[in-house]
């Protein structure tokens, strides 16, 4: 029953995707999960394309909960934070309650598990859901009593009245009860009387993470399960020239060689043989190359020649100043997402039907590529979300699902486990993508921003499943996929330009978005997307602009800052540092700080630190880092603090070293060695997170809020030290060395 | 042990040696000065100093891992004892900010500190007697111009009587014989600019020019082959046993970039100098390759390579693997084989060029040389990665391998690989390897 | 046909000689602590401790593993009776993905055997090998100190009643 109805769902959210991809930037306003934000029936949250209420919770006769999520785990912490609001509402303890995520085949459609979105929109489903359940199984109570349901309440899953009557939640419901849809408004738990909400409860998925239990698809051993590995181009657009695969089939233990155009794999009894064979077939083929990749050395000039589609999307006052006291390029290499674990995938096709558990973000956008890649009816392709390592939005996650989607066709019957090796990760996984930003500013008089100018240059950050063109191997096959058409994320959430709005009061300021259709480096949805860069370009000018004007970077950023929820957490943020009494940093060390709402719909988050730079290596090492968040209502203030603890670690990583590696025909950056990240002896000396708590608020994305103001603080930081700003990620060792030897020297040059 | 019974009745003699020694050893202290103002020093200047710095090395030994560069307290063992190294920062009380021009030029020349006590040789004055009075100038201004650091150096652990400077005057009256740089005018500019680099600021007969029983080296052997921290300075010149003989572009290349297509990746005591060389001036780089390729090649002592395999590079899809598949020798096959193509061969057969992928073994010093030290340096320790840099990693076997396997790869790795006689004394070679490799309960975070 | 001990338990594989242990363990005992993560030795994923030592197992073929002992995390503890080490990185929620984490502990392990008191600079190199995307470093460090307090107290209070004895 519920079946039928979330399929009609399913397919009402499919249609919004595929509308997203073919209309125009303004014609819809299209997210990075994939949803509409215009809405369908003004429900709270993803309640709003899925309704019914029996969608997301069920209660078992044992008065149990079975809840359901269309959102993933991510390492993020969702499944706990998810259970807490749902237990919170129902009024029934944690330990009740069973969450089911991702699943085509039992969830609603939630689109992806991105951008920050996943507490907003199943959260706040969940929660209104939640309510309503209560009320109703309240409403069942009173009327099996005849009482008035006022005067009844819910505790520890028991409805009690006021003669001492209780009925268990098990006893009330029925098959139809919750059968209903939701309504537009819920009686919710006062924030004063939450008790479990807004509480550090300890993550569900941690003890099995630490104890060997099996935690990630990676450890799912099903019976009869056989392992595959891929063997992919040498490099974009390479076309397979000659293969013998014939010392392949024959090596003992390989169970089929799999070859459609240039996709080819090999499936084995053992993992060991099949990374073997693997490696036998790669070097026994040979390929054409063609792939023309932009001079590494000149990235952003080369984004910048590149034809693009032009936005201007903010406009206010007169921008244009006949001179700029700030003009500077920012950019930044494209960044690699680096799980550490590289993408897995398990499928299995049984009879006509496919299942594949998959560490994708989105199971029903992969479900309907899978289904157009392969020639099946949607309803006869089923994705289920298994948890992988970290992916920090779109790694190889999607693609290896059609790896082994294509591989499980040809062994009928038996589950095959593909697993990319690390330098298919590297090599493959849809980066972040380069970036390059133009900002301009001018100072009035009294020492406001008197114009402001941003130009931001990108190619697309959302090219994820729906169109089969999206994955890899669609592309390989005989019959190939053409490529995905590029995607424009409009404002406001934005792609690209994703934070180049600033939240600063500008009455004279123009930003425009500078789009790039082509797409020189495969890239995709990154953790922030534009926002990094755009972030790393403002709050880098904001500093400029103060020390020009004389005044203190905290008082200038909140003398332009009108909202009240950004100036409590700057003023928090300099408070906890001790911004204001900071003594003079020893030499070699200095003082950063920034600040943005994510998205400017997202949570804030502003961050003060202090760096430590060795003057003859370029070494820097962050020794303090201070950061006031503020994501409205909190669920799980622990959850809180170690996604902002980890934003700033990994922003530390991106903004000190990483840069994906290529020459003109390959991608060179195929491992850690070749594209290191930060390691322990960089790890920051003391991280604090302090939330600003918002009781009552709706819920603000908190997993992407620390990246921006992580890079521009670390930069302003690094300006504070040596005198020299710099605009071009990464700020490795070689150059910061070269900033502070020119900053050692005797005389004193400008900057 | 022997060495340093050795190294003690020698000693004893020197201190015997009468009243001349001791006149000589009593120096009188320089006068401290106010540390000079930052402003006092010509920026040019400075530049040229960190130049030097870089060619000298200066940070390596000046600079413990983690800690702040020039500020000192790095433990450097000796065969004699520990010594720790100074703190070269402008910090007035614990570095050098009292020392005038004159007293950093005493230093560098004569090893006498300010105070006038005598420095162990561990500092390389026997070089830096060398330098020219501008570079001093030079680096002196580099140096007093960081930024100061307070950091005291740990007290030396040295024994009696090496532990008494007034010894180390005994050693200089014997082994110590300052000389000014003669450029030769019949070789041309460049040779002797790397001339005196090389013999001068990057003193690399310290390490590869071998040290009789009191720890001087032995200058009639110049570059014959040396040691550093449990590492083999390999021969340079006519005594190499490289492979491939080295060019002077090749020298230039390994230099410049710390690796080198015939010869490999620079590793142990050399990777921080050739890491501090990648950054200065590509000139004198060059200059030094030029007298370095100048002192001879060996004539040929290894037979033709054979036909080197088909150059997988071009064709090999990196994406599927850069690492190769191996098939497994059958277990007839020798251990060292097998232990090969397992835990070797699918990173060393696989053709990713260097400085990332895995040495061609068959072109490796540490496989042609006379000391299997380097070698087993490598495949128990591995080379970890470097903090933050693009750069080659690999994992060390300490753990996984024991002896006997580790003397059947080795063996299998010299005498097939290599094609030369089998080390003699491996075992002891592997005992010390293995001490080296294993790690200090207080090794401090890596650089 | 090699034998070993894991976590205690005396184990013969037939698996080829030269297969990396890490696949033995996963493929052959069906055990999920070692992870894959590079195959090369750079990133610390698949670390396990052979006789008492940190080693990663993706390059370390089983042939070498005669006789020897070998430790994953599932040696530390279980879900219901969680090793001081597992307790202490429960307790400090150190993890978010959590792929490094294995990996992670066993480096740990090692430090507290060799060091029991380890500050914060011995913790750092000896966690070097090991990477982590999630930035979940500071929770590390705070666990591996919690668990050698942890460690420590156990000591005393067993010192205590022995001396009470
Ligand atoms: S998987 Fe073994 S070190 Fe990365
Ligand atoms: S917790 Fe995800 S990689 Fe460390």
């Amino acid at each position: 029953m519920t079946h039928a109805i979330s399929r009609r769902d399913v397919l009402r959210g499919t249609g919004a995707l595929v509308l997203a991809f073919s209309l125009s930037r303004h014609a819809f306003a299209l997210t990075e999960t994939g949803a509409s934000e215009t809405p369908l029936r003004g429900l709270p949250g993803s309640l709003d394309s899925t309704p019914l209420l029996d969608a997301w919770i069920r209660i078992e006769p044992n008065g149990n909960a079975t809840v359901f999520t269309g959102k993933a785990e991510l390492g993020q912490g969702i499944r706990t934070a998810l259970m807490q609001v749902a237990a919170e509402e129902l009024k029934l303890p944690i330990a009740r309650l069973t969450l089911i995520t991702a699943d085509t085949g039992r969830t609603p459609n939630e689109g992806y598990t991105a951008a920050s979105h996943s507490v907003q929109d199943s959260g706040t489903a969940l929660r209104n859901a939640a309510a309503q359940v209560r009320e109703i199984l309240i409403g069942e109570a009173a009327r099996r009593v005849g009482a008035s349901a006022s005067e009844l309440s819910a505790r520890d899953g028991v409805v009690i009245g006021p003669g001492g009557f209780h009925f268990g939640y098990g006893d009330l419901v029925s098959e139809q009860l919750l059968h209903v849809d939701a309504q537009p408004t819920s009686i919710l738990t006062d924030p004063r009387d939450f008790t479990v909400m807004d509480r550090p409860v300890p993550r569900v998925d941690i003890p099995a993470k630490v104890t060997g239990g099996a935690a990630y698809v990676q450890d799912m051993r099903l019976p009869g399960m056989v392992h595959g590995r891929i063997v992919r181009p040498p490099s974009y657009g390479a076309r397979l020239a000659a293969l013998d695969a014939g010392p392949v089939e024959t090596m003992p233990g390989v169970l089929k060689v799999v070859r459609d155009g240039a996709f080819l794999g090999v499936i084995a009894e053992k993992e060991w043989t099949a990374i073997q064979a693997m490696r036998r077939l790669a070097a026994l083929a040979r390929w054409d190359e063609t792939a023309e990749l932009p001079d590494e050395a000149r990235l952003p000039d080369a984004l910048m020649a590149l034809p693009s589609r032009d936005t201007t999307i903010l406009d206010v006052g007169q921008p244009v100043a006949p001179s700029y006291a700030v003009d500077g390029l920012f950019s930044r290499p494209y960044l690699a997402h680096g799980s550490i674990g590289p993408s897995c995938a398990i499928a299995r096709m049984e009879g006509d039907a496919l299942t594949v558990w998959t560490h994708t973000q989105g199971v029903y956008p992969l479900r309907n590529a899978l289904a157009t890649l392969l020639a099946m009816p949607q309803d006869k392709v089923r994705c289920i979300h298994a948890e992988g390592a970290g992916c920090y939005g779109q790694n190889g996650a999607d693609d290896v699902g059609a790896d082994a989607a294509l591989l499980a066709r040809a062994v009928p019957g038996r589950p095959v486990r593909v697993q990319w090796m690390r330098e298919q990760e590297h090599a493959w996984e849809p980066f972040g993508p380069g970036m390059v930003a133009h900002l301009r500013a001018a100072l009035g008089p009294d020492g406001s921003i008197a114009a402001w100018q941003h130009d931001v240059w990108s190619q697309s950050h959302m090219m994820r499943p729906g169109p089969p063109g999206t994955l890899l191997a669609a592309r390989d096959i005989a019959d190939p996929f053409p490529p995905a058409p590029p995607v424009d994320l409009p404002m406001p959430e934005g792609g690209g330009d994703r934070n180049a709005v600033p939240l600063y009061v500008l009455p004279n300021a123009r930003a425009v978005n500078h789009f790039l259709p082509e797409m020189p480096l495969r890239g995709s949805s990154m953790r922030s997307l534009g926002g990094y860069l755009n972030i790393f370009a403002i709050e880098s000018t904001m500093d400029d602009l103060a020390g020009l004007s004389g005044q203190d970077p905290v008082d200038f950023r909140l003398h332009h800052l009108a909202d009240e929820r950004a100036r409590t957490v700057v003023t928090e943020a300099a408070e906890r540092f001790g911004w204001k009494s900071r003594p003079k940093a020893p030499a070699g060390s200095g003082y950063g700080f920034a600040f943005a709402r994510y998205k400017n719909l997202e949570a804030y988050c502003a961050i003060a630190l202090e760096i430590a730079i060795d003057q003859d290596t370029g070494r820097t090492v962050i020794q303090r880092a201070v950061a006031a968040v503020d994501t409205g209502q909190v669920v799980n203030p622990d959850g809180v603090r170690n996604q902002i603890e980890g934003g700033i670690v990994q922003a530390t990583s991106w903004t000190l070293f990483e840069s994906v590696r290529f020459d003109r025909r390959r991608i060179t950056s195929i491992d850690w060695a070749s594209y290191p990240i930060l390691r322990f002896a960089h790890v920051p000396r003391h991280i604090e997170v302090h939330i600003v708590g918002r009781p009552g608020l709706p819920f603000l994305g908190a997993g992407e809020a620390a990246q921006g103001p992580t890079g521009a603080a670390i930069a302003n930081a690094v300006r504070d030290v040596t005198g020299r700003r710099l605009r071009t990620l990464p700020l490795d060792a070689a150059t910061v060395r070269a900033a502070m030897t020119a900053s050692s020297l005797p005389t004193h040059s400008p900057s | 042990m022997l060495l340093k019974r050795v190294f003690l009745s020698g000693i004893i003699l020197v201190a015997a040696g009468g009243a001349a020694a001791l006149a000589y050893a009593w120096r009188g202290a320089i006068p401290p000065i106010a540390p000079p103002a930052v402003t006092s020093f010509q920026p040019d200047e400075v530049l040229r100093g960190a130049d030097l710095a870089l060619i000298g090395d200066c940070r390596t030994c000046h600079t413990t891992a983690g800690g702040r560069t020039f500020a000192g307290g790095l433990a450097m063992p000796t065969p004699f004892g520990t010594i720790y190294s100074t703190n070269i920062t402008p910090d007035p009380e614990t570095g050098i900010g009292r020392w005038s021009l004159a007293a950093f030029t005493r230093a560098m020349r004569e090893g006498v500190d300010r105070e006038g006590r005598h420095l162990y040789p561990a500092f390389p004055y026997d070089h830096f007697s060398l330098t020219a009075d501008a570079d001093l100038k030079a680096l002196y201004a580099f140096l007093m111009t960081r930024d100061p650091v307070v950091a005291e150096a740990p007290a030396n652990d040295l024994p009696f009587p090496i532990n008494l400077r007034l010894v180390l005057a005994g050693w200089k009256l014997l082994f110590f014989h300052p000389e000014t740089y003669v450029p030769d005018p019949s070789r041309d500019a460049p040779w002797n600019r790397g001339r005196y680099l090389v013999e001068g600021f990057a003193h690399c007969g310290a390490c590869h020019t071998p040290r009789n029983l009191m720890g001087a080296e032995v200058s009639s052997r110049a570059f014959a082959g040396g040691e550093a921290e449990g590492w083999a300075a390999f021969p340079l010149g006519p005594h190499s046993p490289s492979r491939i003989p080295w060019t002077e572009a090749a020298l230039g290349d390994y230099l410049r970039q710390g690796w080198q297509a015939d010869h490999g990746v620079a590793l142990g005591p050399m990777r921080p100098v050739v890491e501090n060389l990648a950054e200065a001036p590509a000139e004198d780089v060059a200059a030094m390759a030029r007298y370095l390729a100048s002192l001879g090649a060996p004539a040929a002592t290894f037979p033709p390579l054979p036909a080197a395999a088909p150059d997988m590079s071009g064709a090999r899809p990196q994406s599927a693997g850069w690492q190769a598949a191996i098939a497994a020798p059958g277990t007839g096959q020798p251990e060292g084989l097998r232990l090969f193509a397992a835990a070797c061969a699918s990173c060393h057969e696989a053709g990713r060029p260097l400085p990332l992928g895995g040495t061609d073994l068959a072109l490796s010093t540490s496989l042609s040389a006379d000391t299997p030290q380097n070698l087993l340096n490598v495949v128990l320790q591995g080379v970890p990665a470097s903090d933050g840099q693009a750069a080659p990693i690999m994992p060390g076997f300490v753990s996984a391998m024991n002896d006997a396997a580790l003397t059947a790869l080795v063996a299998y790795l010299r005498q097939t690989v290599a094609g030369k006689p089998g080390w003699p004394d491996l075992p002891a070679a592997i005992a010390a390897a293995r001490d080296a490799a294993i790690p200090s309960p207080h090794a401090g975070a890596a650089r | 046909m090699i034998t070993f001990t894991v976590n205690g338990t005396q184990r013969s594989v037939t698996s080829d000689p030269d297969t990396p242990l890490l696949y033995v363990l996963r493929d052959e005992l069906a055990l999920n602590g070692a992870k894959f993560g590079c195959g090369l030795g750079q990133c610390g994923a698949c670390t396990v401790l052979v006789d008492g030592e940190a080693l990663f197992s993706c390059i370390t073929p089983v042939m070498l593993l005669e006789g020897r002992s070998i430790r994953t995390v599932e040696g530390l503890g279980t879900v219901d009776e969680p090793g001081p080490l597992q307790a202490a990185f429960i307790a400090e929620q150190a993890a978010q993905c959590g792929y490094c984490i294995a990996g992670m502990m066993m480096r740990a392990q090692e430090l507290l055997e060799r060091i029991p008191d380890p500050d914060d600079d011995d913790i750092l190199a000896a966690l070097e090998p090991q990477l982590c995307r999630c930035g979940t470093h500071m929770r590390v460090i705070r666990a591996v100190k919690r668990a050698a307090q942890a460690l420590a107290q156990a000591q005393a209070l067993a010192q205590a009643s022995e001396g009470a004895r």
